[in-house]
């Protein structure tokens, strides 16, 4: 669906992607995964065909986006990172409005956006205008209007940034429905969860390269130990703290507010910490996350 | 839901723009008492006061053609309504399409081009502009405020006027990446001006030479010379022609610059 080889967008000075490979096969999910200015976006938008690469290759749905650019958005579906919705029109007008623009009926329109505002769980707001409607509403919407032209290919920015866990998860839903009905999907986020739930396979990017790719249970197999034990010290004891555990892990992680202690037996790390004598004030054990990955290939903290 | 094959297609370019034209319709049947007081009704209420009111002091003279003053400036009052609705519809609605409302953005995620966008709402500023002129032409039919069929003359002389000052504004629009103030500055320090001074309510001969010089290169001027060059007569056909030409040459050039722009900031 989706090759990529060397690819390059520079605005300017600044280089925002710097030479990506990746390749996305029909039928899959698959993330870019990266903290905000890691070029995911960038990268979304020259799959998308609205901006044209600097350098590299780049064929999508068999095509070259600076040749053949109309054709491939005939049959991709597109979910902005910000919603681009026409506020002043209803929810059905909306549906109807945009369906037209890939060359179809206004049959065809009236019976899709029926269709579409039930997946999308919008039936009863159907002649409302789009305004007032919640955020989770409106994303809804901007996923259903993505689909009205039945896409081979839907590209997914953030899609569930600024939606609460709820709202998020209704999403969730509705995106498994549609890989099961056979949708390849391209997701960009910055959420482990949400990486983690939905893609088949994701590429981990940061400062325009992609550091990292795989499913995400073998990227934490490669790059993370099984658990992971979390540390809470008082303030100020954090420092002296950490030094007297750092040989009971395989790897530990010093962030502002904790210390991580990577081990294949987290209960039994914490076990040996209290009988050094140690009490941090609190203590977690759990496994391994993209968070982690996320630290070990860039020693930063994915989200801000 | 999905199936293997998209039912998407790509249209053809004027279809394409005819198809953003649709889309501002279905926006304009929920406004359109709204919008079309402003644009339609605002100028009768000019012509009520200035051509029915105001004009029934002024005694018809070499100035006005032997006309009465009503008769005078009912043309005029069409084609610069006309500038303040093209000024108006090229500036914050296409701002807001990049920006705020973002449906330029929407529309150039489909098979639509950046082009065929800019073409939707040059139509659009057209058709709202031939609209709004026919309304105030109908209603000026009941002032008797028209000497004869060239009024529908004059509502065409008014889209051309008010298509030469929105193609401009859509390209400044389009290089404009703040909240629009300069469009504030623009209304205040050159459309009301030119709606004041370039030959709507007396003729540029009362002016001072430097005013005069201003009023010759507005589009207005030539599309109030135009305008009752078309029902009043007392206008040359070689200078309706050079009013016809200028008019066109300023649309021509603000189409070519705001397509350019519409591509170079929907396309990065």
């Amino acid at each position: 669906m989706v090759q990529a080889k060397a690819l390059v967008k520079r605005f300017g000075d600044f280089e925002a992607v710097r030479g990506v490979d990746v390749e996305v096969r029909r039928g899959e999910a698959f993330g870019f995964l990266g903290p905000n200015g890691a070029g995911k976006s960038s990268t979304m938008r020259m799959i998308a065909s609205v901006s044209p690469r600097t350098d590299g290759d780049l064929r999508v749905l068999g095509m070259d986006p600076d040749v053949e650019g109309p054709k491939i958005r005939a049959r991709l579906g597109v979910v902005p990172q910000q919603d681009n919705l026409d506020n002043e029109l209803t929810v059905r007008q909306n549906l109807q409005v945009y369906g037209r623009y890939f060359g179809l009926s206004r049959a065809h329109v009236r019976r899709k956006a029926e269709e579409l505002m039930e997946f999308a769980q919008l039936t009863d707001r159907a002649d409302d205008e789009v305004e007032p409607l919640s955020g989770g509403m409106k994303r809804r919407l901007t996923i259903a209007r993505s689909l009205v032209n039945d896409p081979e290919l839907l590209l997914l920015d953030e899609p569930t940034t600024g939606l609460d866990p709820q709202a998020r998860h209704l999403l969730w839903d509705r995106l498994f429905r549609l890989k099961a009905n056979g949708v390849t999907l391209i997701i960009t986020t910055h959420y482990m969860d949400e990486a983690e739930q939905l893609c088949d396979r994701l590429v981990v990017m940061d400062n325009g390269r992609i550091v990292a790719e795989g499913s995400p249970a073998a990227l934490i197999a490669k790059h993370s130990t099984r658990e992971v034990l979390e540390l809470r010290f008082a303030p100020g004891e954090q420092t002296s703290s950490s030094l007297k555990v750092e040989d009971l892990a395989e790897r530990v992680e010093i962030l502002p507010d904790r210390v991580l202690l990577y081990t294949h037996a987290g209960e039994a790390a914490l076990e040996q910490v209290t009988a050094r004598g140690i009490h941090p004030v609190s203590s977690l054990v759990r496994r391994s996350s993209l968070e982690d990955v996320f630290l070990r290939l860039t020693g930063r903290a994915l989200t801000d | 839901m999905a199936t293997m094959e998209s039912t998407g297609r790509v249209v053809g370019s004027w279809r394409a723009a005819w198809l953003r034209v649709e889309g501002y319709f279905t926006w304009y049947r929920r406004y359109w008492t709204s919008n079309l007081y402003s644009s339609g009704l605002q100028p009768v209420l000019f012509l009520a006061a200035m051509g029915l009111g105001f004009g029934s002091q002024v005694q018809a003279g070499p100035a006005t053609g032997g006309l009465s003053y009503l008769q005078y400036v009912a043309p005029a009052l069409l084609v610069s309504a006309a500038l303040q609705v093209g000024v108006g519809e090229a500036t914050y609605p296409v701002l807001s399409g990049f920006k705020w409302q973002r449906d330029y953005v929407a529309a150039t995620a489909t098979p639509m081009t950046p082009g065929q966008v800019f073409g939707g709402q040059l139509i659009w500023i057209a058709l709202r502009l031939t609209l709004s002129g026919a309304a105030y032409a109908v209603i000026a039919v009941f002032f008797g405020a028209w000497l004869n069929f060239g009024a529908v003359l004059v509502v065409l002389v008014g889209t051309l006027t008010g298509m030469a000052c929105a193609t401009p504004m859509m390209a400044l629009a389009a290089t404009t990446f703040d909240e629009g103030m300069r469009f504030g500055l623009i209304f205040r320090f050159v459309v009301i001006p030119m709606t004041l001074l370039a030959g709507t309510f007396f003729p540029i001969a009362q002016l001072p030479l430097v005013l005069r010089l201003f009023a010759w290169i507005s589009p207005l001027w030539h599309g109030n010379e135009l305008g009752r060059g078309v029902t009043l007569g007392g206008v040359s056909g070689l200078a309706m022609l050079g009013h016809f030409a200028y008019l066109l040459l300023i649309f021509l050039a603000g189409a070519w610059a705001g397509r350019r722009y519409f591509y170079r900031r929907l396309v990065v």
